[in-house]
């Protein structure tokens, strides 16, 4: 039978060759943590962001399902993943790094419909060295004992595991579709960088439950909050909200939104606790 | 005026009926909300009601215009109230016209489900006990409080009734 398919944006990376966090980074007035997951959750069951322990209310962060990494597994992706398949044993993950701009939709539409379930393993063969590509693949549920055999023999490296294991190897779509950005000179040729926008002044109104618990019916914030998702994660933070952001809708300016949409200067947000009319 | 609107006082049918009355229409249907003494084993004493208005009559002028189109009913109107509201108070109405009646009853019956999904309005139970509570808010907070992410307690998902 073929396992659910769950989805696992991996964000807990150190970003060290960057120099700074690279889920953070902007392109085309996104982050690149909102784009990825906004990529694969359409196409999964549930999906989740793998964040170490110390990020889990960073703003960035905090508006997301998480899996936190575990204490006794070294950080990094392996860890991630494994710390996945721990918190939700049975399910397969589709494995997603933050850090692809050029990744699309139909990219990971691909992968899917080419899962061999019968296999470890779904990955694409890279078009720099052939080897598979671990952080654009789907780990079906029977690598989870063999991946944390290898951690605990000190194998770290999630394509090294893969290519000992038996993965179905797809080739890509397009050649550059799962290039990533390690440095500021890669992020320069892709035409992105910008870290998080400047403070902007926004208006918050509130109704019913969160209008109670907030302590007021409007308030005018100063936020670099870039999205309606990092702008209730502060808020939450500050008014200690009850209600998480999954049983929440947003609108922005009078009209139902997305939590992803670029915030701007003097845009007027609602968050919309359950209704109730009737 | 809006098909959809907000009553911040009592409604009263018969000149919202009065509205709809056509010479083209041969059936009309209504619907009440009342305010009711009891819900999910709660003693209830009062409501209160309030609603993000600016766009609750946008998304319920959108659930009209979408029973006008499916039904081809043209003569439909929708009013909700706000407030403090008593026992057996009117908290909503729905009236439909149209030349024959099974249109009027599907357009009456299609506006109300769908106001009650998804125009933001809340509604406050104050019970017997003292207690209060947002309806559907209550349960949603009560799981976030225990929502860890990792056990899937999180993908509590409820339909924003």
């Amino acid at each position: 039978m073929t396992a659910p398919l769950y989805g696992l944006v991996l964000a807990g990376g150190r970003s060290s060759r960057m120099g700074r966090d690279k889920a953070a980074l902007e392109f085309d007035g996104r982050t690149q943590l909102a784009r990825a997951f906004d990529l694969l959750a359409p196409l999964t069951k549930r999906c989740f962001v793998s964040v170490r322990e110390d990020q889990r209310s960073d703003p960035l962060r905090a508006g997301y399902p998480q899996v936190v990494d575990r204490p006794d597994v070294p950080p990094g992706p392996a860890g991630g993943i494994l710390a996945a398949q721990h918190a939700h044993p049975g399910v397969a993950w589709l494995v997603l790094a933050c850090d692809l701009p050029r990744l699309d939709a139909a990219t990971l539409q691909h992968l899917i419909a080419r899962r061999d379930p019968a296999r470890a393993a779904t990955a694409f063969r890279s078009s720099h060295d052939g080897l598979p590509e671990p952080l654009c693949a789907i780990w079906e549920p029977a690598t989870a004992a063999a991946l944390a055999a290898a951690l605990r023999a000190g194998i770290h490296c999630p394509r090294k595991f893969l290519l000992q294991s038996d993965t179905l190897l797809l080739d890509q779509l397009r050649e550059d579709t799962l290039d990533n950005v390690n440095t500021p000179a890669e992020l320069a040729r892709l035409g992105g960088g910008k870290v998080s926008a400047d403070e902007r002044e926004l208006t918050v109104q509130y109704f019913a439950l969160l209008r109670e618990q907030a302590g007021q019916r409007e308030e005018t914030v100063r936020t670099r909050a870039g999205t309606p998702r990092e702008l209730y994660a502060e808020l939450s933070a500050r008014h200690g909200f009850s209600l998480g952001p999954e049983h929440l809708k947003v609108a922005v300016n009078t009209e139902f939104s997305d939590w992803s949409r670029p915030l701007s200067a003097g845009d007027a947000v609602v968050f919309i606790p359950p209704v109730a009319g009737g | 005026m809006s098909a959809f609107r907000f009553s911040h006082s009592p409604i009263d049918a018969v000149p919202l009926r009065a509205e709809l009355i056509d010479p083209h229409c041969g059936g009309f249907a209504a619907f009440e909300g009342w305010v009711r003494d009891h819900n999910e084993g709660q003693k209830v004493t009062r409501l209160d009601y309030e609603a993000f208005e600016a766009l609750g009559v946008r998304e319920g002028e959108r659930i009209i215009a979408e029973a006008r189109q499916r039904f081809g009913v043209e003569r439909i109107l929708c009013v909700h109230r706000l407030g403090s509201l008593d026992l057996t108070d009117v908290a909503v109405w729905v009236g439909a016209a149209s030349a024959h009646r099974d249109e009027a009853f599907r357009a009456c019956r299609y506006v109300i489900d769908e106001v009650k999904h998804r125009v933001p309005i809340w509604k406050k139970e104050h019970y017997v006990s003292g207690d209060s509570g947002w309806v559907n808010c209550e349960r949603c907070a009560a799981h976030a409080g225990d929502a860890d992410l990792e056990t899937g307690h999180a993908h509590h998902h409820h339909d924003h009734a």
